[in-house]
């Protein structure tokens, strides 16, 4: 085989946590109460393009997930394959030349030239301190000067072209499919829709996926020639990081609260519907780690995990492995200090619960505890967990730019929003201002997280027994 | 009432154990005596001898948590836990591993801490809550729909971004305040009205959708509904009688923060640097400085369970029919 | 209501700015009844640890310790090579040699015979104390404080509460005394496991002050004066003798470091009152000497400053310095008494971004340069000569630029089974990678060239340090064009197919190579240059995993021995090529021993002509010794790359007198400030800018127009109120 798969912690729990949201889909679509929601979320306009908006940087986060090795050529005849102990995802493969065309240093967006002066040696043998060419920004320009703007232009056309034919693609498949389902006209179809009279805010939907397969295709085509978004200091495509680090913020957004969630919910639902010295044992517990700052919890436990990682330096051979065991045990530890709020809150819905007609008739019709839990709590109480789910994503995608800040976040050789932050502090005393790092990492990560609200927002809305209707 | 008060303070023992025993093993799974001797001797010429030496010293040089050289309750008090964590519980906090004593800097240090803390506090209490009442007095208008997504898209920002936008504009470009520092007195001023100003703004989306919320379940309530139909105007209703009833939700979650102002900021502290409680946390992770690490968890969860208890009082107060026992 | 509000604001604001064009800067960080005096405004980066002058070594402490204590002797500030003159002795003493005998030997008998050398040292009378509290004595001529109890301890909290002080004169048994501490088990001098090598009697004078305490009670003072040191003795009331073992003619640098500064006996037993301890007042927070200045502030949180000590015994200007030092005016003073500076204020800064912006705002007199803001303030001429950008010129910016005594190199633990050891395979991967990790494109993007590639271990102004074509490191660079060159990558690539990986794999197995870099860094800075480290070996088709972890960790894999790469620095004690070689010194492993050879080096043949060399003064046979040696370096090669860095420093205008020495602590006493060009400066350079608020302000209040609007509407919709 030419490649070795290679299944990262973290890659499993991001599938597994896809595969369970799919069976929740299913699960939920068959029965009415859980479907009546997600009418009310669909009929949003702004929550339908806020979750375009998130399921594209899902998508993208999703096939930075697949990673593999690739397979070194045989020096020998006879030799057991060997494999690069480089690990890449399939973002990687797809963004190929954005990693690899690495300039020597700082360059500003789209520029032909480098950002700052370097000392060349000329053909005669002199030094000068010039700008120079970059390496492979606008490489294919004869005359930059002259060439740039049209050339430019140009690619920027003729990209946004690429991406008006896709997305018109697309909305005649989804234009199809609708028809056919309603039995309508396509005609018919199109005007209800553009008149915003669809049960489903259609209108919003696929307005916002044309414009970002629009989007898409203008930076596409912009970014095989140049660096969209500028470079780092090394030399590195910003825009390459901004779309690597979606992965990470991803992880840490929801893989911690996979990673929580069993806790918060046998705990929670346990102190309440136990009450008694279970009760008490579970409340001193999370009064305790609740009462010690978060920031001390977290900085220690990342310390610990150096330790481990150094005792046992062979067990990490890789960079991407490194970063990756770091990045679980981060998800790890923060869904240790976050699980509190939501344990706390599902003990008190139990308590109610528990004293509610039905559940008492159970009870006394000598049902097991463990049977009514199951049966008639946990159902009860799903509202409250997918609302904190929902809310807790963009906390936990902002905490990461602050933790790493700190210096207790993820890997520094992690490509992160919070690492891109964090260099770009020193960027923005620098004269003229390295601003791009900074701006790419606030526009990525605002729209991530923006999305994010707006979607959980509604979420809440339509959850939320108390808020419904309003 | 009073019973209720010692009962909880009681409680807080056993917890407070609980985290000292929580961060003294934290830290010293990864940090060995040696370590920390190492640490603070620095790089160069330092032998085994030296850090023995430190050890002694610094009360280091005892088994950790048990000590099966000494005699009956021995084992357990002639151990480093012990030692380091007893005097913790009369707010002995002993020197730092650099020789300084901790309580006299945490007294020095409370104070920028609560000059930035406080003032955001309570103008961003002012500010939220004069804008959420207005959005609600707004609601359902298209003024209420774009202030929410107004508050939801700065809400997204983190905060970083502020701090750095906002140091970048206002202290370099425009040269209006000093770029970090602190000052005595008055002339604190100078320094805090930036971070202030940042902590305002950065605050005001969550406060203002959250405190919006709380408006909106008052004014979906039965009384409201009362006093409207007795013909007194919107702006009465809201202020009158919103307002009074919302206080008891808004209060109980102010106070409960309260006692946690004095840790300050740790990343505005930092990035101003104001020599605060927040940012000497920052440094003691840094320089791994144990002893000012575990100081500062125990004051953190002194200070938390301090906020608990007041909000259960406060409870009492805003509303006479909640009673302790 | 909003709009009353805004207006207010508007109003109070366009006040605020007509009385901000008009008075003094609004960004000033420091009280106005400071403006135009004569102080120095500096900053420091990290709380210092110590100040006791026994037991602080890291550079940003001698900062403050260098210029409050007094060793007997100093460096000259302007000479070049280094130049070492009395500071309060009275002239440079001269070694006297002798044999396990103790008779005296002849300069010219060899070094194997020396078994002692004795230096006499002759202080000059009449120095005397800096005003303190220890010294204080009541009518009868007992000691004031000496014994507080705890009414008079309530009263105090900083050493400015005392309100009695009082000064005695500086003796020899002061530095006596000082040197004993050396030996105290309290103290903890880093020093002390060296010295006790050479000082006679120390490690004797160690056992017995550890008995000693054992038998007082904890925290009771021990008088160092009763407890004899064999190797050092009290001639006169001016005068002092050390013995140290064998020859060491490196011994008097160490005598101009704090460590060998006087202590007054009062003080250590003023500071040692428990009473004291608890409240922060300790010798190692509050310093007492002789020197021109005193600690005045002593906040380590913000602030720290240091005033002119007014029983200073007075020191002149020098008058003769280097060729090019007149017409630099640096000689413009020269017999002037010192200091010039009434107080120095070091603010804590802790980071580089507000250091920069508040140097370019004239808040600080001076500062160095990071490389991140390296291109608005150096611009690199043809010759690649620095210069500075006009814009730092305009406001009378100098810069002044040298090399640092200090070397960073990229090392091979050489107990490691891939890249150390002896082996030819694996010295020929070193060398590989040597040629492969260019330096030089790290100090241009890490560093802006501010500093250069390391051709052997020994930087320049060194001796042993070779200029030119003869010193440059042949197993890595070539001589092309009168510049060393780096060796292409090809020849690296066929170095590391000798060693048994071509192209990058191992080829016996066809395994990709792997190696390790252990490092500590963390923050941007770190990530970046882990990067770069990377691109650099994957040139050779070798992936570099980087193992960064924490400074404790770092050190523990150090210890034992465990890392592979890594990178090392070293900065000099003190100027003699014995105190950079000895890195490379096989009995100073770092792995089970902690000495300072992180790279656990050994070679015998590099060993003898270390012990040879140790010992030698100055002269071509020392050289020639010192060049084998750094052939047998390079040729083995366990320190892949390095270089040595400059300092890029700028001084404001107004600031007089600044000639890098990097030797020497005490420098302060010959920097002098014009205040009165640095308040105008100051005023021209920050003058508010106001209109981008004014739009703010405006922005915000037509976004309330909507609502005022909306408002209107909904009251016109509800019916009319009647008047009563």
């Amino acid at each position: 085989m030419p490649i070795l798969p290679v299944v990262l912690w973290t890659d499993a729990l991001i599938f597994l946590l896809l595969g369970a949201a799919i069976a929740l889909g299913f699960y939920a679509a068959r029965r009415e109460p859980l479907r009546a929601p997600w009418r009310q979320i669909r009929k949003r306009p702004v929550a339908m393009a806020a979750m375009v908006v998130l399921l594209a940087y899902i998508g993208i986060g999703l096939i930075d997930s697949v990673h593999f090795k690739r397979r070194l050529p045989a020096t020998e005849a006879g030799q057991t394959a060997q494999y690069s102990p480089e690990v890449v995802s399939l973002l990687d493969v797809v963004t190929d030349r954005l990693r690899k065309n690495v300039e020597r240093t700082y360059s500003a967006p789209l520029a032909t030239h480098a950002y700052a002066k370097e000392t060349v040696e000329m053909p005669d043998g002199t030094q000068a301190r010039i700008f120079p060419r970059l390496r492979y920004g606008g490489a294919h320009l004869a005359d930059p000067e002259k060439e740039w703007p049209q050339d430019l232009l140009f690619t920027a056309v003729q990209g946004g072209l690429l991406g008006l034919v896709a997305a018109l693609g697309l909305n005649a498949l989804f234009l199809f499919v609708l028809s056919r389902r309603r039995h309508t006209r396509g005609g018919t179809m199109v005007r209800e829709i553009l008149a915003g009279k669809t049960d489903t805010a259609w209108r919003a939907t696929l307005g916002t996926l044309s414009l970002l397969v629009i989007w898409a295709g203008l930076c596409a085509s912009l970014s095989f020639k140049y660096h969209l978004l500028g470079t780092d200091k090394v030399g590195q495509d910003v825009f390459y990081l901004s779309l690597k680090a979606i992965r990470t913020g991803l992880v840490i957004g929801t893989v911690t609260t996979l990673v929580m969630l069993p806790f918060a919910v046998l705990l929670g639902i346990a102190a309440g519907y136990f009450r008694g010295w279970v009760d008490d044992v579970i409340q001193y517990v999370y009064t305790t780690l609740s009462s010690v700052p978060g920031v001390l919890l977290i900085a220690a436990a990342v310390l610990i995990l150096q330790v481990y990682m150094d005792r046992n330096a062979d067990a990490f051979t890789s960079v991407t492995q490194r970063a990756d065991v770091r990045l679980l045990f981060l998800c790890i530890i923060l869904g240790v200090t976050g699980w509190i709020g939501l344990c706390r809150l599902l003990r008190g819905e139990t308590l109610k619960l528990r004293e509610m007609d039905y559940v008492q008739a159970a009870t006394a019709l000598g049902v097991g505890s463990w049977r009514i839990i199951i049966r008639h709590i946990l159902p009860n109480v799903m509202h409250i967990v997918l609302i904190s789910v929902v809310l807790d994503f963009s906390g936990l995608v902002l905490a990461e730019a602050v933790l790493s800040y700190v210096g207790i976040g993820v890997d520094p050789a992690m490509i992160s929003w919070g690492n891109m932050i964090n260099s770009a502090r020193m960027e923005m005393a620098r004269e003229p201002v390295v601003w791009w790092s900074l701006v790419s990492a606030f526009v990525f990560m605002f729209g991530l997280v923006l999305s994010a609200n707006l979607f959980s927002d509604t979420v809440r809305d339509a959850l939320d027994p108390r808020l419904r209707g309003r | 009432m009073i019973g209720y008060l010692i009962r909880r303070i009681l409680y807080a023992v056993p917890i407070l154990i609980g985290v000292n025993l929580l961060t003294f093993v934290l830290f010293f799974v990864v940090n060995t005596p040696d370590n920390m001797a190492r640490m603070h001797l620095g790089m160069k010429r330092v032998n085994q001898e030296a850090i023995d030496k430190w050890k002694a010293e610094h009360g280091y040089d005892r088994p950790l948590l048990f000590n099966p050289a000494a005699e009956g309750s021995g084992k357990f008090t002639k151990t480093i836990f012990f030692d380091k964590s007893v005097k913790l519980f009369v707010f002995d906090f002993g020197p730092a591993d650099d020789g300084r004593e901790i309580g006299v800097d945490i007294q020095q240090r409370m104070w920028p801490s609560l000059a930035i803390a406080i003032p955001a506090l309570v103008v961003g209490l002012l500010i939220n809550i004069t804008a959420a009442m207005l959005v609600a007095f707004f609601r359902a208008t298209y003024i209420d729909f774009w202030g929410v997504i107004l508050a939801v898209a700065m809400m997204s920002i983190s905060s970083l971004f502020y701090i750095i936008g906002g140091q970048f504009v206002f202290s370099k470009m425009l040269r209006l305040v000093p770029i970090s520092g602190y000052g005595d007195g008055l002339s604190a001023l100078k320094f805090v009205i930036l971070p202030v100003l940042i902590g305002l703004v950065a605050g005001i989306g969550g406060g203002l959708r959250w405190y919006r919320t709380i408006f909106l379940e008052e004014i979906g309530k039965e009384y409201v509904r009362t006093a409207r139909a007795k013909g007194l105007s919107e702006l009465r209703v809201l202020f009158g009688h919103v307002l009074r009833n919302a206080l008891i939700p808004i209060l109980t979650g102010v106070v409960v923060v309260i006692p946690l102002l004095f840790l300050g900021s740790l990343l505005t502290e930092s990035f101003f640097g104001i020599p605060g409680l927040g940012s000497y946390t920052i440094d003691a992770i840094n320089s791994q400085d144990f002893a000012i690490v575990r100081a500062m968890v125990f004051l953190g969860s002194v200070l938390y369970i301090i906020g608990l208890i007041l909000t259960d009082i406060s409870y009492t107060l805003v509303d006479p029919r909640v009673r302790l026992s | 209501m909003n709009l009353l509000f805004t207006n207010k604001l508007v109003a109070a604001l366009l006040l605020l700015s007509l009385a901000g064009c008009a008075g003094p800067p609004l960004n000033n960080p420091y009280p106005r009844r400071e403006e135009g005096k004569n102080i120095l405004y500096s900053f420091f980066e990290q709380r210092p640890k110590h100040l006791d002058p026994a037991q602080s070594y890291s550079s940003n402490e001698v900062t403050f310790t260098g210029q409050i204590y007094e060793p007997p002797f100093q460096y000259h500030f302007l000479k070049r090579p280094y130049t070492l003159i009395p500071l309060t002795a009275v002239e440079m003493p001269t070694p006297i040699y002798l044999n396990a005998k103790g008779e005296r030997l002849k300069e010219t008998d060899p070094a194997e015979q020396v078994a002692f050398s004795l230096y006499e040292i002759k202080i000059q009378p009449g120095i005397r104390y800096q005003p303190h509290p220890a010294f204080a004595q009541d009518a009868q001529g007992r000691y004031r404080y000496h014994a507080l109890g705890p009414k008079e301890l309530d009263q105090i909290s900083a050493l400015g509460d005392f309100k009695q002080t009082g000064s005695r004169e500086l003796t020899a048994e002061d530095y006596v005394y000082q040197i004993k501490r050396l030996a105290h088990p309290k103290t903890q001098s880093p020093i002390y496991g060296f010295m006790s090598d050479y000082i006679v009697g120390l490690k004797e004078l160690a056992a017995a002050l550890q008995q000693a305490q054992q038998k007082i009670e904890p925290g009771a003072f021990l008088d160092l004066r009763e407890y004899p040191l064999s190797g050092v003795e009290i001639v006169d009331r001016y005068t002092y003798r050390i013995k140290i073992a064998g020859k060491y003619p490196q011994f008097i640098y160490w005598l101009a470091m704090p460590f060998f500064a006087p202590i007054p006996h009062e003080a250590d037993r003023f500071y040692s009152q428990p009473g004291l301890i608890e409240k922060n007042i300790t010798l190692d927070w509050y310093p007492v000497g002789t020197g021109p200045y005193m600690l005045a502030i002593n906040n380590p949180n913000r602030q720290m400053v240091l005033e002119r000590n007014p029983n200073f015994h007075g020191e002149r200007y020098p008058s003769e310095g280097e060729p090019g030092d007149q017409q630099a005016g640096l000689l413009a003073d020269a017999g002037r008494p010192l200091p010039f500076i009434d107080k120095v204020i070091f603010s804590l800064e802790k980071e580089g971004v507000p250091i920069w912006n508040k140097f370019l705002q004239g808040y600080y007199d001076s500062a160095g340069i990071a490389s991140d803001n390296f291109d608005q303030a150096v611009r690199i001429g043809g010759q690649g000569n620095a210069d500075l950008t006009e814009e730092m010129k305009e406001k009378g910016i100098r810069l002044v630029t040298s090399v640092e005594t200090s070397t960073f190199y990229l090392g091979f633990n050489m107990l490691d089974p891939v890249v150390g050891g002896a082996s030819e395979s694996a010295r020929k991967l070193r060398q590989a990678i040597g040629i492969a990790v260019d330096e030089e494109e790290s100090i241009a993007i890490f560093r802006n060239g501010r500093g250069i590639a390391m051709q052997s271990p020994i930087p320049p102004g060194i001796f042993g340090y070779t200029e030119g074509e003869a010193g440059i490191n042949r197993y890595v660079y070539d001589w092309v064009n009168g510049r060393p060159q780096r060796k292409p990558i090809e020849a690296a690539r066929r170095l590391l197919a000798e060693a048994g990986y071509p192209n990058g794999r191992d080829a016996k197995t066809g395994q990709p190579l792997v190696l390790n870099f252990d490092t500590t860094g963390t923050g941007p800075e770190a990530k970046s240059s882990f990067d770069w480290m990377r691109k650099q070996f994957e040139k050779l088709n070798i992936q570099l995993v980087i193992r960064n972890t924490d400074y404790n960790r770092f050190q523990d894999k150090m210890l034992k021995g465990t890392g592979q790469i890594f990178q090392w620095g070293w900065n000099a004690d003190y100027p003699d090529p014995e105190n950079f070689l000895f890195l490379l010194y096989g009995p100073n492993v770092k792995a089970g021993k902690n000495g300072e050879n992180a790279t656990n080096y050994k070679n015998p043949a590099f060993d003898r002509l270390f012990e040879k060399m140790k010992n030698m003064e100055n002269t071509p046979e020392r050289k020639a010794i010192i060049d084998q040696m750094l052939e047998i370096v390079r040729h083995d090669a366990p320190w892949a790359s390095g270089f040595h860095p400059k300092q890029f420093s700028l001084f404001h205008a107004w600031y007089q007198k600044a000639k890098p020495n990097l030797m020497a602590n005490n420098t302060l006493k010959y920097a002098k400030i014009d205040p009165a060009l640095r308040a105008r400066l100051r005023q021209a350079w920050n003058k508010p800018v106001w209109w981008p608020v004014a739009i703010l302000l405006a922005v915000l209040v037509v976004g309330t127009l909507p609502a005022v609007a909306t408002y209107r509407r909904k009251e016109r919709g509800t019916p009319p109120r009647r008047s009563p």
